[in-house]
């Protein structure tokens, strides 16, 4: 995962909330065994629409999304993660992510950012009536800026610190690896395995 | 600080799988018993793994099925013992599910293909082959492993870098969540299921309103129920944004469990039911937050909109976005009507369906085929209407053919399918075509969710079945009338 510190890019209004993950990348779309090229299924069924916020020339090179509340709800697909950032997002700013969303981009390293609604609103704003707006989102510093207005957001020290050092999650657990064998040692006998027996 | 020491169901089993306590700015490493893998959420994890040299940790504590984009239509070769790949006509899927025959071989995982004996979805087999069990943490590369928490487990959705962390690792790195009670008092009438209780709940609390939180369902309605309707609530926790739900486990669930292929056996059996039993909530604990819903006033409930909160009692009417105060709940409604094609003011029973859909890991198990196969006994489906049945595993399929439900649902001009996610989701050729309108037994109503375009209103199997025979979404009191043609 690269590391991220500061990003700036053309901000995206997007004026919707409930954005779940099958409008993210419809599951026609989820059938690739890569990490690549889900650009093609993001918001599919909106892209039809030219007056679509990404059919619109000044934002079509966007790089930081700028939602409605509660975005990423539903299905646990990291394919919506992979499609926007394969598409070239950076960072999606929401007041409120659903949980696994959030998860996932954590471990992508696309930056989830959570403002207050009313921050939110200002940015739309700013960005509708200035298409082409670059928005600047600073991890070290927790903000996120369009033109003179800054605003602060919210983000689990935790990944906040994994974002900006660029870490592995899996190297990290693994540092705990004899951790985990005295936990497996003691697990009671009763719990079940997978391995095939009788009647099944 | 409360004065208080009892824990949580929740508590209890979080507690259980702590290998590592996080220091405050880390998290806990959590311990996982159980992780079920499926050909859509999986191919990019296998790959890091080879990338990184490492092996599947533990693959005795692994199990994967085909289900997300297998047809339904296939026909098995008696003289095989899973379907013939060569069934899934569409490339991409096809690649996907050898993929995971590839990595299962590779990397040593349990795996029943297409047309196995035990393949289905996956949070149908797990349960059914008695793997999901009190007490255990379960996860898997799908929203809907809260279907688990019916147990007494605490199992949850995953994504896909969390499916190769588990892989490589068996704990993933997690903040305890906090907790809800979701109290459902009193007792449902006759004709009012589980499906009906979970959706009230998220129409009370929101598709927000359990992020953050592990959901536990308690009280009298909820401890009356069986397993499968417990399983049934717990699915669409993540309908309210909450990762897990859970129910404690109490005389059902040990009954359910009982004899089925991975539940403990003699001393094992004893000693497990005694762990069990400790799990319920103690009666000093807290939680973060309650809600309560009464259900004696529970009626049939379906979806009007575009996400499962926006769902009513099927004796109301198409809401007027106009008469919602919150502007952005308005703005959602406005939207959601448009897309559905609806009027404000349209009463509920009077949107006319063209396709019945019953099956998925929400209501594809054998009490909801049975259920569904009562009321259309002796009727059929209307004419213009198409009815799929798609069981949720062969298993459940089996079964249903054994207690002569197949021809009940083909006596009445319904599709017998074989088993697999379908149209809940559209992966496979089962999708609603554009504008196509369904009463679905599944959970998700979003806008394209089983088709582009299609438009869904989630339902009981109960209402499905009533819908299917009278071509509008009705409950099966409106078949007792008489008015059905």
């Amino acid at each position: 995962m690269e590391p991220f510190t500061q990003h700036t890019g053309v901000g995206v209004p997007l004026r919707r909330s409930n954005v779940d993950t099958d409008q993210i990348i419809p599951a026609v779309y989820l059938k690739r065994v890569t990490r690549t090229g889900f650009e093609d299924g993001l918001f599919a069924a909106w892209r039809g629409d030219e007056t679509f916020v990404l059919n619109q020339d000044a934002f079509r090179g966007g790089s930081v999304l700028v939602a409605g509340p509660d975005f990423g709800t539903g299905s646990s697909r990291e394919h919506a993660v992979w499609a926007l950032m394969n598409y070239g997002f950076r960072a999606v700013i929401s007041s409120r992510f659903a949980d696994i969303f959030r998860g996932n981009s954590g471990k992508q390293g696309l930056l989830a950012a959570e403002c207050e609604q009313s921050d939110v609103e200002q940015l739309w704003k700013i960005l509708e009536n200035d298409p082409g707006t670059e928005v600047t989102v600073d991890l070290r510093e927790k903000t996120v800026t369009a033109k003179d207005f800054t605003a602060s957001f919210r983000i689990d020290d935790y990944t906040r610190w994994r974002l900006l050092e660029g870490l592995d999650d899996i190297a990290l657990t693994l540092r705990y690896a004899d951790d985990i064998e005295a936990f497996e040692r003691s697990r009671p006998s009763y719990k079940p395995t997978t391995t095939p027996v009788a009647g099944a | 600080m409360t004065a208080t020491t009892g824990r949580t169901l929740a508590e209890k089993v979080w507690d259980a799988h702590v290998v590592r306590r996080g220091d405050g700015a880390e998290p806990d490493v959590l311990y996982i018993d159980l992780h079920l893998v499926h050909e859509v959420t999986s191919p990019q994890a296998f790959d890091g793994l080879r990338l990184a040299g490492r092996p599947v940790r533990r693959p005795d504590l692994t199990i994967a099925t085909e289900d997300h984009n297998v047809p339904t239509t296939w026909t098995l070769d008696p003289s095989r013992k899973s379907a013939d790949i060569e069934a899934i006509e569409d490339p991409v899927s096809r690649t996907q599910v050898s993929t995971l025959r590839k990595n299962c071989e590779e990397f040593g995982v349990r795996l029943h293909p297409m047309g196995d004996a035990e393949q289905g979805i996956v949070h149908v087999i797990g349960p059914q082959l008695g793997l999901t069990q009190p007490g255990m943490t379960v996860v898997c590369g799908d929203s809907h492993t809260s279907t688990h928490g019916a147990f007494g487990a605490m199992a949850f959705g995953i994504g896909t870098s969390e499916v190769e962390h588990v892989l490589a690792t068996q704990t993933l790195p997690l903040r305890p969540f906090k907790t809800m009670a979701v109290n459902v008092t009193g007792k449902l009438r006759p004709g009012v299921t589980a499906k009906d209780i979970i959706l009230a709940v998220i129409a009370k609390i929101g598709t927000g309103g359990g992020q953050g939180y592990v959901l536990e369902y308690r009280g009298e309605a909820i401890e009356s129920l069986s397993m499968e309707a417990r399983m049934t609530i717990c699915n669409m926790s993540i309908e309210a944004g909450a990762r897990a739900g859970m129910i404690a486990p109490d005389e059902t669930t040990f009954e359910y469990l009982k004899g089925r292929p991975h539940a403990p056996q003699g001393a094992d059996w004893d000693e497990a039911v005694a762990a069990w039993r400790a799990l319920p909530t103690d009666d000093d604990a807290e939680f973060d937050t309650e809600v309560e819903i009464n259900a004696d006033e529970l009626t049939p409930f379906v979806t009007w909109g575009t996400n499962p909160g926006q769902g009513l009692p099927l004796s109301e009417s198409v809401p007027d976005p106009e008469q919602i105060a919150d502007e952005t709940a308005r703005y959602s409604a406005e939207k959601a009507l448009a897309y559905m094609d609806l009027k404000p003011g349209t009463p509920l029973r009077e949107i006319a369906v063209d396709t019945v859909f019953l099956g998925s890991c929400t209501n594809g198990r054998i009490e909801d085929l049975r259920a569904a196969a009562d009321v259309l006994a002796g009727h059929k489906v209307a004419d213009g209407v198409r009815m799929l049945v798609v069981p949720g595993s062969m298993r459940v399929r089996k079964l249903a053919e054994e207690e002569g439900l197949d021809k009940v649902f083909l006596d009445a001009g319904a599709e017998w399918r074989q088993a697999g996610c379908s149209m809940c989701l559209g992966m496979n050729p089962d999708q609603l075509t554009p504008g196509e309108r369904s009463a679905s037994t599944s959970n998700r109503n979003f806008e394209g969710r089983q088709g582009k375009g299609g438009r869904t209103h989630l339902v009981s199997p109960l209402v499905a079945a009533a819908t299917a025979v009278r071509g509008t979404l009705s409950s099966p009191e409106d078949l007792l009338a008489g008015s059905d043609q």
